[in-house]
């Protein structure tokens, strides 16, 4: 399966699913290249985070149709596949180190773990218990286990969705930096259109079950608020989910007071 | 015993310094909390009791023939030790308690994740262990001694047949109230059926297991007592019943007090090794 999708990471095609006999994706066909950082933004129920779980393949007993290719290693044993939780999804009776590794199997196992929480800059809490960690930690430690497995699709839903500003924007840096040391294609799907045209080569706005904007974000990194083509691309994903003027207004305000 | 304060058990990550900064502060503690741990506490409803036995016995309010005296149940106890009749029976009893509840544990988890991990396990096993329980052991006793005799099998085979129910009822509901989210993620990692019960579903049951090990304890030491008062050549209730039929409150004071001894301290151990292995978990008992 693999081969056939080249150097795509995603490829899917009339897709659809439903609960209950109401259509939530309604012939989703989507492309993601290997390495590629694509966001997916939308308002509630419009069938963003069932589009990732049928992704992650976390949708057995959904209804639906449709062709569907995503990376699944050569033995099938390896997933190749990375899903990243809102919330960090840690076993809380397991050490951060065991939960970094969970599931990994292999002699190195633990020296890969503590490789991976060393880039997320945990090295030192690899024997604390989850419950030890402050919210921002735990989901750092949820992106190590995502990591460690070295995958060529990492998929998010909201993974910064619980976190405070401050801590946000400290996990937008490090998310960026391990993307760009690690190469997975990632979609992240997230409902704050900044953190999209911060972080994503390309944003897709989902409405209705339908992919209605496919939107490239050719902006050089590290990305600021400040630069107008910033600007432009935000006011424009805002107006694709009907929220344009208003975002646009707020933000004109914030702009004046700094 | 309770000295096992929450800095020990969960320990800073590296440097000495930082145990001294992070030393318990005397005086702050949660405000809705269970009030200060002091250690030797838990002795004190125990001693208190043994006070008022000590006062009734000294000021003749207790008849030695109702109840005798605590010097003269330690004076037979001494006896007892001193001829070997306390050992020797005291190893028999723990013996099948033992024995029995190790089977009992084995047989209780074996059932609990056959039935807490499928369908089809639940429908062939959950039934008839509902039924059992619906039953009291002690009825059982007549049937065991016409199908094993009246040996140690038939014994054993009975506490079994009582420790595993609270075992097997409790690591159940443990295994079905592990959050499903924990369950997805296992299936996002790609984890093999193996490696699910190792590292989700045991350690996930394991506070509801401690729970139903408790349990289990207590309950083989009292079906214990039965089976050993029913038809038995040795044990602390082979020793009680002996005395019965002499008389002899002393001993069979000595028994009770070494059957609530003994349960005291299974019930211990069993919670220490429950503190130890739950250690992530943060309580309202911290």
């Amino acid at each position: 399966m693999a081969a056939d999708v080249g150097r795509l990471a995603i490829r899917v095609s009339g897709l659809t699913r439903g609960y209950a006999g109401r259509a939530v994706l309604d012939g989703i066909g989507l492309e993601i290249a290997a390495g590629e950082f694509v966001a997916l933004v939308g308002r509630s129920g419009s069938g963003k985070s069932t589009l990732l779980r049928a992704l992650a393949g976390l949708d057995a007993g959904v209804t639906g149709s449709g062709e569907l290719h995503v990376p699944t290693g050569g033995s099938g044993a390896a997933a190749r596949v990375a899903m990243v939780f809102q919330d960090s999804r840690l076993l809380p009776w397991a050490r951060v180190l065991d939960n970094v590794i969970l599931g990994l199997v292999g002699a190195d196992a633990r020296d890969r773990g503590r490789a991976a929480l060393a880039e997320v800059g945990l090295a030192d809490r690899e024997r604390a218990w989850p419950s030890e960690l402050s919210g921002g930690e735990q989901q750092r430690v949820a992106l190590a286990r995502s990591l460690v497995r070295e995958p060529e699709l990492l998929l998010a839903d909201e993974p910064f969705g619980a976190l405070d500003a401050l801590t946000r924007i400290r996990m937008h840096a490090l998310l960026r930096e391990l993307c760009q040391r690690h190469r997975p294609a990632v979609l992240l799907v997230t409902h704050d259109v900044d953190e999209a045209v911060l972080l994503a080569d390309r944003v897709l706005v989902l409405e209705r079950g339908r992919i209605v904007t496919d939107r490239r974000i050719n902006l050089g990194q590290p990305r600021t608020h400040r630069d107008p083509e910033f600007l432009a691309h935000r006011e424009s994903l805002l107006t694709a989910l009907g929220v344009g003027e208003h975002g646009v207004g707020e933000h004109t305000e914030r702009k004046v007071v700094s | 015993m309770t000295d096992l304060s929450i800095d020990r058990r969960h320990p800073p990550p590296s440097v000495v310094d930082q145990d001294v900064r992070l030393a318990a502060r005397p005086g702050a503690r949660r405000r809705l909390g269970l009030g200060r741990r002091v250690p030797g506490m838990l002795a004190l409803g125990p001693v208190l009791l043994l006070l008022a036995w000590l006062l009734g016995s000294a000021t003749g309010t207790l008849d030695p023939r109702t109840l005798s005296a605590p010097w003269t149940v330690v004076g037979t106890a001494g006896e007892l030790i001193a001829d070997g009749r306390l050992q020797s029976n005291l190893a028999a009893s723990l013996y099948r308690a033992g024995t029995a509840l190790l089977l009992g544990v084995g047989l209780g988890v074996l059932l609990a994740l056959v039935a807490g991990l499928s369908r089809v396990g639940e429908a062939l096993v959950d039934g008839p262990i509902q039924i059992k329980r619906a039953i009291p052991t002690v009825a059982l006793i007549p049937l065991a001694i016409l199908w094993f005799g009246i040996g140690e099998q038939m014994k054993i085979i009975v506490i079994v047949a009582a420790v595993f129910v609270p075992i097997y009822l409790n690591t159940y509901a443990g295994l079905r109230n592990i959050d499903g989210r924990y369950v997805e993620l296992a299936e996002s990692l790609g984890l093999s059926r193996a490696q699910f019960i190792r590292r989700v579903a045991l350690p996930g049951a394991l506070p509801g297991f401690f729970t139903g090990l408790r349990l289990g304890v207590t309950m083989s030491w009292l079906v214990l007592a039965v089976v050993e008062q029913v038809n038995a050549t040795s044990g602390i209730g082979y020793l009680m019943s002996q005395a019965r039929t002499y008389g002899q409150t002393d001993i069979i004071v000595v028994g009770l007090v070494v059957y609530g001894i003994f349960g005291l301290v299974g019930d211990y151990l069993v919670r220490t090794v429950e503190r130890r292995s739950l250690a992530w978990r943060r309580t309202l008992g911290d």
